[in-house]
């Protein structure tokens, strides 16, 4: 017998001999408390969170939970049953009509989880014949969206303006074209140059579609992400979202002016063969959507925030992944895995999490330790974060 | 057969600047296994040949090669299209 599990022990021998020099597993952490957006308790330790996507700090807003207990209350625990069926309740919709609103867009599809938002709308409007055309760095649910659908899929180099226009350039004139772009790259945190890429893509008859994940809530004047920072967003096809980052729930989404845009319901299977998300998250979603119309103090401090720590990491002498901040992700580069793995356990004990985000997620084979920002970290805590950091990095030997 | 020779020395000579461990290149020359290319080079030389032939080597048809030999005959028909 051939055993299955064969292909992943290269996998296995590089994750014991991480084990073998002492440090701990980084991927199976516990979180043991959780006392607000930027605190919680990891090994019996008070620790700062760090990488969580936290971005506007929702998860415990008074208003978003208020919203959640009532609709636990008023609408049981779960919908057991797809959107199609019977799992759209009166808070899906609500929930749709805050995305519709927040995007003044006339469509809005809820999904239970993100990844799910893109496998669906990516694998059902790219079919035989047509082609999506996408940045190399994108991200695994993109990847998973072509894997599913039945379209061919060509790649270019990350935010290469010149290698995405060739390209189109090559393809057939009447063939479909579905662009896929990412305002924010959550690895590094880099911007996309939207504006530049949505004008060769319209030129080339593309439709496009923007993951905007890690700008909602924050970049852009109404907080839409980096085509309305950008003044693109009218030329955008799809927008889609998630309810895991600034949103603070669970969740995916895509928005559109599309006029055909509702028969996706029927038609795209991870939203029809699913259930639905249940009524607390639902509601809580809207309301946290509805809150984040009008933040723009918070918006401020976040990136109060993200410039301080960018600056903080750089004058320590960390290598970064942006030459600035340019959304609230910092990455911070490691020499390799083992320094990457040592200084990541360097920083829980001196109480920080960060994420630590290794190959085949990062790019060009980087490990990386990723800093998300959160509204709700004062400036006290960034300064703490950074004398970790710094204490840290001395006793590993990476500054 | 003087096409195909060309075309394999073509692509030869794109293959060079990433042999980096100077592997001798054949028709049966593999690129994951004896060129020992990671994803990141694979994508950077695919770019090389795009823009050589002024084609599209869609990632569904890079799947579908793993020999020199296979690609030398995807992008003849490429080109020949």
């Amino acid at each position: 017998m051939t055993d299955l599990f064969s292909k992943f022990d290269a996998l296995i021998a590089q994750r014991e001999g991480l084990l073998a020099t002492g440090v701990k597993d980084p991927f199976s952490l516990v979180m043991e408390e959780v006392k607000s957006p930027t605190v919680a308790v990891v090994n019996g330790k008070e620790t700062i969170l760090l990488g969580t996507y936290n971005y506007m700090g929702m998860t415990f807003d008074d208003d978003v939970i208020a919203a959640g207990k009532q609709a636990l209350d008023e609408f049981g625990a779960g919908t057991t049953g797809s959107r199609v069926l019977n799992g759209t309740f009166q808070g899906h919709k609500e929930c749709e009509d805050a995305l519709k609103e927040f995007y003044g867009m006339d469509h809005a599809m809820v999904f239970s989880t993100g990844y799910q938002a893109n496998l669906g709308i990516i694998s059902t409007i790219a079919g035989k014949g047509d082609y999506i055309i996408l940045d190399i760095d994108s991200h695994a649910s993109i990847y998973d969206g072509c894997k599913m659908g039945d379209a061919e899929i060509v790649a270019f180099r990350h935010n290469d303006v010149e290698a995405l226009e060739k390209r189109l350039k090559r393809l057939p004139a009447d063939a479909g074209k579905l662009v896929v772009l990412e305002g924010v790259y959550s690895m590094l945190g880099d911007v996309a140059p939207l504006k530049e890429m949505i004008r060769v893509s319209k030129e080339a008859g593309a439709m496009i579609l923007v993951d905007e994940a890690h700008s909602m809530g924050f970049i852009g004047e109404n907080g839409r992400g980096v085509a309305e920072e950008q003044g693109v967003l009218g030329d955008v096809d799809f927008i889609i979202g998630t309810f895991s980052k600034s949103v603070g729930t669970v969740g995916g989404f895509c928005v559109s002016n599309h006029p055909k845009f509702e028969i996706m319901r029927l038609v795209c299977r991870p939203y029809v063969f699913t259930a639905s998300l249940p009524p607390s998250v639902v509601a809580c979603s809207a309301a946290s959507i509805r809150k984040l119309m009008h933040n723009s103090n918070k918006r401020g401090h976040l990136w109060e925030n993200s410039k301080n720590l960018h600056q903080g990491l750089r004058d320590l002498g960390f290598q970064l992944g942006t030459p600035n901040a340019q959304s609230a992700i910092i990455a911070v580069i490691m020499p390799d895995l083992e320094k990457g793995a040592a200084m990541w356990a360097a920083l829980l004990e001196n109480g920080l999490y960060v994420n630590l985000a290794r190959p085949p997620a990062t790019p060009a084979g980087m490990t990386l330790l990723r800093c998300s920002l959160c509204a709700e970290h004062s400036s006290a805590q960034v300064a703490d974060i950074l004398d970790r950091f710094e204490r840290a990095g001395k006793a590993v030997g990476i500054i | 057969m003087t096409d195909r020779s060309e075309m394999f020395d073509r692509l030869k000579g794109l293959i060079e600047p990433f042999n980096k461990k100077g592997t001798e290149v054949s028709e049966a020359t593999t690129f994951a296994g004896d060129l020992e290319w990671d994803s990141l080079t694979v994508m950077d030389f695919v770019a090389e040949v795009e823009d050589s032939f002024d084609i599209i080597i869609s990632m569904n048809l890079q799947a579908e090669i793993e020999t020199v030999g296979q690609l030398v005959d995807a992008v003849t028909k490429l080109t020949a299209a």
